[in-house]
């Protein structure tokens, strides 16, 4: 009794313009699961002014029951997440992308073109304001302070009194990572002020992921960068620790608009 | 000069275009643009959208502040065994092991003295990782 086999499920990427670049870099990725990759756009002569980038994936692998299941397991969630980044990203490289959230997930063709159909143009329009603009992250971390110096026991004064010093010491150092963080960020900011279009914060990074290392993540920004200014950008933020030897600055990217792709909040009614 | 920055902008990144960041970028920077950033737009599968997005916040906890979230109201993980032990901050680990030594050492002065109520072994080595969490993981999840 065994049933054919499910029509497979559509998994969508990201939208994009059905430019020819495209069309020759899908046969050369490899998408979620070791799918391959393809463009889907309106059938006809005239594709609209976006397609999806897609791939066919089998349905017991991604049902609903499959991913409840699998978004608990970390492995599969990694594999699943740097396949779906890999394509994003090779996709950015040639031309404007507009990142879909993992696991965007179609019955079949015919209803993801649906989507195209009543959103297309809404995906145009923000394509348009993101095209020539890259993304960048920016962290900054805060050292620990060092344990203090173990001082010669001051004549007659208790371990105690000595390990209260000691703390005391370490506590001003600790502090003044801080001062210095603050410092960082300010810089960090003046130059966004200068050469970069929309910011977004994520929140600071302190989870199991990241707690490897002892500094600690007190600001982890993602910034919109015309692409004629991004090198003055990476150059003016190098200096942002400069002479601060408490705080690390940390640049990611360049990354597809991943934090820039959803339309801005409309404005509040006032 | 082995800083990281400094190779970033070695690469000139702004002028090539994109270089492999992928994939050497941190699974934690991945996870938060994929799972927290890109456009949501409603797919078939509806009820997993659900799943996923409830499942997006307990991945945040992966990478985000866990003393955030619990301001947020989100604690989930206290009640989730197969994650509070992972979710343990290094103070929390600093502590159980400190806990787990200071058991050990209570148990061998008893031993010694012959002091009653001396359960050693078992009960210290099954507290290995969950320190104060036990009642917190009796409460049913609100």
């Amino acid at each position: 009794m065994s049933a054919p086999p499910a029509a497979p499920l559509t998994y969508v990427y990201a939208v994009t313009p059905p430019a020819p670049a495209v069309r020759l870099l899908l046969p050369s990725l490899t998408g979620v699961g070791g799918r391959p990759v393809t463009l889907l756009h309106a059938p006809g002569d005239d594709p609209g002014p976006v397609a999806f980038v897609i791939s066919d994936v089998p349905r017991p692998d991604w049902d609903e029951d499959a991913l409840k299941a699998r978004f608990e397991d970390l492995r599969w969630l990694e594999d699943a997440a740097r396949s779906h980044h890999r394509v994003v990203e090779a996709l950015a490289a040639h031309t404007t992308v507009l990142p879909l959230r993992l696991a965007t997930l179609y019955q079949d063709h015919a209803a993801a073109l649906g989507v195209l159909r009543t959103q297309g143009q809404a995906f145009a329009t923000r394509l348009a304001r993101l095209s020539g603009h890259t993304e960048y992250g920016v962290k900054v971390y805060v050292r620990p302070a060092p344990p203090a110096e173990a001082e010669p026991p001051v004549a007659g004064a208790s371990p105690g009194r000595a390990y209260l010093q000691a703390r005391r010491a370490q506590r001003s150092a600790h502090e003044d990572h801080y001062r210095q963080a603050g410092l960082a960020t300010e810089r960090v900011a003046a130059v966004a002020r200068r050469f970069t279009a929309d910011r977004v914060g994520h929140p600071a990074q302190s989870g199991p992921l990241t707690s490897a290392s002892p500094e600690e993540n007190v600001l982890n920004d993602a910034y919109l960068v015309p692409d004629e200014h991004a090198e003055a950008f990476l150059e003016a933020l190098a200096g942002a620790a400069r002479g601060l030897a408490g705080v690390r600055v940390e640049v990611t990217g360049p990354w597809a608009p991943y934090s820039f792709a959803a339309p801005p909040p409309p404005p509040e009614e006032p | 000069m082995t800083d990281p920055m400094a190779r970033r902008f070695g690469s000139d990144p702004a002028m090539t275009g994109y270089p492999p960041a992928g994939s050497s970028a941190s699974l934690a920077d991945i996870l938060e643009r994929v799972l927290d950033k890109g456009i949501v737009i409603a797919g078939d599968i509806r009820i997993n959208l659900l799943d996923i997005e409830l499942l997006t916040v307990k991945l945040r906890i992966l990478i985000a502040s866990v003393d955030k979230a619990k301001e947020m109201g989100i604690d989930w993980w206290e009640h989730d065994t197969s994650l509070s032990s992972g979710s343990s901050r290094q103070e929390d680990r600093a502590l159980a092991a400190e806990n787990e030594r200071l058991r050990a050492e209570l148990a061998e002065l008893r031993r010694a003295s012959a002091l009653p109520g001396a359960q050693a072994g078992p009960g210290a080595a099954a507290r290995r990782g969950a320190p104060a969490r036990d009642t917190a993981k009796r409460r049913p999840p609100s």
